[in-house]
């Protein structure tokens, strides 16, 4: 015995594959440690071998050959699972369903990317916008040719003011208010522009914030249109298409 | 040298590997050198020969279709047959399932069993030292082995202490083993 003494009967039990409960699962432990016992494990197998020789003698019958190398025909190599080689046969099953995995994978995170790039694209068009915008403010704002208009109450004070800078061949206008009063309920400013010939043409709907100020920037505008002078009334929210008497601001060009 | 002579000269681990290649005449070679070791002990345990060559067939098979349930380097191949062939007759007459599909049965002996002759000599030696041993402990022998049955069952069959038959079983193995070492 080349073991360890206290293992020597289970490990022939353990052979002949008698050996349950926790004296097999504390020798199977042992096992996986021991050398001397798993070499001891492998000469008990040896002779239980050499027992098995006791019994030569019967030959099997004649067509028990023939039906195992019938079988062995019938039976074509890598068809027959084993306990080793089963995962062989689940491969291209497993390598279809990881690739069906990667291709779905794969698919949201390009619809991810397209997501991401129509948001950029939207944001970039948002952005020429604003900046187109504000190059046209700052066109306006600085421009030789604007005329410069003051509107102030008719009665004062207090004294509201009013600015509307206005380009006549880009139809681009940016009206600025201080110190407007408050509207009535359900009302709004209408800013106008009276042209030199013909009605006056909306300009824009405004209400003053709790300081009293308020800007008007680009409203839709006739193009080309001369202005002699700007007026603001009192109008329902919506605005109105003439406006209603009385004008409570009003300034002509310089 | 005729195809049937050059099989009868090749080694069981070459035997093995050709099988790996899907050669059936070399199925055929290891049937014509084996059948008789794994039916014979299959007999031995089932008692009856129908039942006995149904295992010997299922032996066969499965080695042609996982050459590698035999590890040539682990062991050789008689001996391993022989056991392969006792635990799987024992599990049908358990009528239980095997533990695995291949059981992973590493093993070492002394004599060489791949020729005939061989394996007659240590047969007639084995018989003979069988012969010598005392009837109980021949006997707790051969109920673990042939019959499959447990310390236990034996003990509570035979009326011996659990220790007695735990010895009696170690004991009978190394004895033999005893009558083959030099």
């Amino acid at each position: 015995m080349s073991g360890h003494e206290q293992f020597a009967e289970d490990l022939a039990l353990l052979a002949l594959g008698s050996l349950e409960g926790k004296e097999r699962v504390a020798l199977e432990s042992h096992l996986q440690e021991c050398a001397a016992c798993r070499r001891e494990l492998e000469s008990l197998r040896g002779d239980m071998a050499l027992l098995s020789l006791s019994t030569a003698g019967p030959k099997p019958p004649a067509r028990s050959r023939e039906r195992l190398l019938a079988a062995v025909a019938r039976e074509p190599r890598g068809v027959a699972t084993s306990g080793q080689r089963w995962w062989w046969i689940l491969a291209p099953s497993l390598v279809a369903v990881a690739l069906a995995l990667v291709v779905v994978f794969l698919g949201r995170q390009n619809l991810t990317l397209r997501e991401r790039i129509a948001g950029m694209e939207s944001d970039a068009v948002a952005r020429q916008v604003e900046l187109r915008q504000a190059r046209e403010i700052v066109s306006t704002l600085t421009a030789s040719d604007a005329m410069r208009v003051t509107l102030v109450a008719a009665k004062a004070p207090p004294q509201p003011q009013g600015k509307a800078i206005y380009v006549r061949d880009r139809s681009s206008l940016i009206f600025i208010a201080s110190d407007m009063p408050a509207v009535p309920a359900q009302k709004a400013y209408e800013l106008w522009l009276i042209p030199t010939s013909g009605a006056p043409i909306p300009a824009g709907v405004f209400k003053p914030d709790a300081h009293g100020s308020a800007t008007v920037v680009n409203p839709p505008l006739p193009t080309g249109i001369e202005a002699k002078a700007f007026a603001i009334t009192i109008e329902p929210e919506a605005g109105s298409a003439s406006p209603t008497m009385p004008i409570v601001m009003v300034g002509a060009g310089e | 040298m005729s195809p049937a002579e050059f099989r009868a000269g090749l080694s069981d681990a070459a035997l093995v590997s050709a099988i790996r290649s899907g050669k059936e005449d070399a199925m055929a070679e290891l049937y014509d050198r084996y059948s008789a070791l794994v039916y014979s002990v299959s007999l031995r345990v089932l008692g009856d020969a129908g039942a006995a060559e149904d295992v010997l067939q299922e032996v066969f098979l499965q080695l042609w279709r996982n050459p590698d349930w035999f590890d040539s380097s682990r062991g050789n191949l008689a001996p391993w047959l022989a056991v392969i062939s006792r635990n799987r007759s024992i599990d049908g007459l358990r009528k239980r399932r095997p533990e695995t599909d291949v059981e992973d049965v590493v093993l070492s002996v002394e004599p060489d069993m791949a020729g005939d002759a061989d394996r007659a000599t240590a047969m007639t030696k084995v018989r003979t030292v069988l012969g010598g041993m005392p009837a109980a402990q021949r006997s707790a022998l051969e109920m673990a082995y042939f019959e499959g049955l447990s310390h236990s069952e034996i003990s509570e069959k035979t009326g011996e202490p659990l220790g007695t038959v735990k010895t009696r079983i170690r004991t009978g193995l190394l004895t033999l083993r005893k009558a083959f070492q030099t």
